[in-house]
């Protein structure tokens, strides 16, 4: 599986897909990146007058490349489709913030797997900005449920 | 060796249980999901802390077979026999 055929199997769209580009996926490691577009709607409301992208989008960001990207690929072999015939869920989150990240900056997510058994995957997520330096950790896990979400 | 698993499982098994959820609660006829109330995600965890804990390995097909506790003692000395 290619890095540009793991972006095609997710199940995200405009406005919610926040991955450019996967640059790096192994069975153990994944990397990719995203530039955040100053037109993005919610930079209307967060905040008034000082555009600064919301905490859960860059949560949104690091699970959409280090959970969900990851799992496309290690599951590049088995007969799941996110798009039809089964469905992601969040489970935890355990993030720390450390630097904010504004309209048109371009962060990079690097994603260590830690398990994936039993449909549940598990890894430490950083993300960085541009200059390098750390804006988000943190410890994730989400789970794939065969079936479709109305099932 | 049942009586040498079930105290150790019972130790495995309280963090994940929900708050309003006492520990007190866990018997060996208890089934995890539908009277201990613990989610599938956490049912993950507990399979994994104890394969570390009891140094076996369980299948993905198995997770069926811890559905109570009992039944959970019972795949791990199974597990233990055949190790």
């Amino acid at each position: 599986m290619t890095k540009e055929e793991i972006v095609s199997k997710l199940p995200y769209t405009d406005p919610f897909l926040f991955v450019d580009k996967i640059t790096k996926v192994t069975q153990t490691h994944i990397t990719g990146e995203y530039t955040f577009d100053e037109n993005h709607d919610f930079y209307k409301g967060h905040f008034v007058n000082f555009p600064i992208t919301p905490g859960v989008i860059l949560l949104e960001c690091m699970q959409q490349i280090g959970l969900v990207s990851l799992g496309i690929y290690l599951l590049r072999d088995k007969d799941f489709d996110l798009k039809s015939n089964s469905t992601v869920a969040m489970v935890e989150n355990e993030a720390r913030f450390y630097k904010p990240v504004f309209p048109n900056e371009k962060v990079t997510v690097l994603s260590d797997l830690e398990y994936f058994r039993f449909f549940k995957l598990k890894s430490k997520v950083k993300m960085l900005n541009d200059a390098g330096e750390t804006v988000c950790n943190g410890v994730f896990s989400g789970i794939l449920k065969p079936g479709d979400a109305k099932s | 060796m049942s009586q040498d698993i079930y105290p150790k499982l019972k130790e495995i098994i309280k963090p994940y249980l929900p708050e309003d959820v006492n520990p007190d609660a866990i018997s060996p006829e208890s089934h995890l999901v539908t009277d201990l109330n613990i989610n599938s995600t956490h049912l993950v965890d507990i399979v994994l802390d104890v394969e570390d804990a009891f140094d076996i390995t369980i299948e993905d097909d198995e997770l069926d077979n811890m559905e109570t506790v009992t039944a959970s003692i019972a795949l791990i000395e199974q597990k233990l026999a055949t190790r």
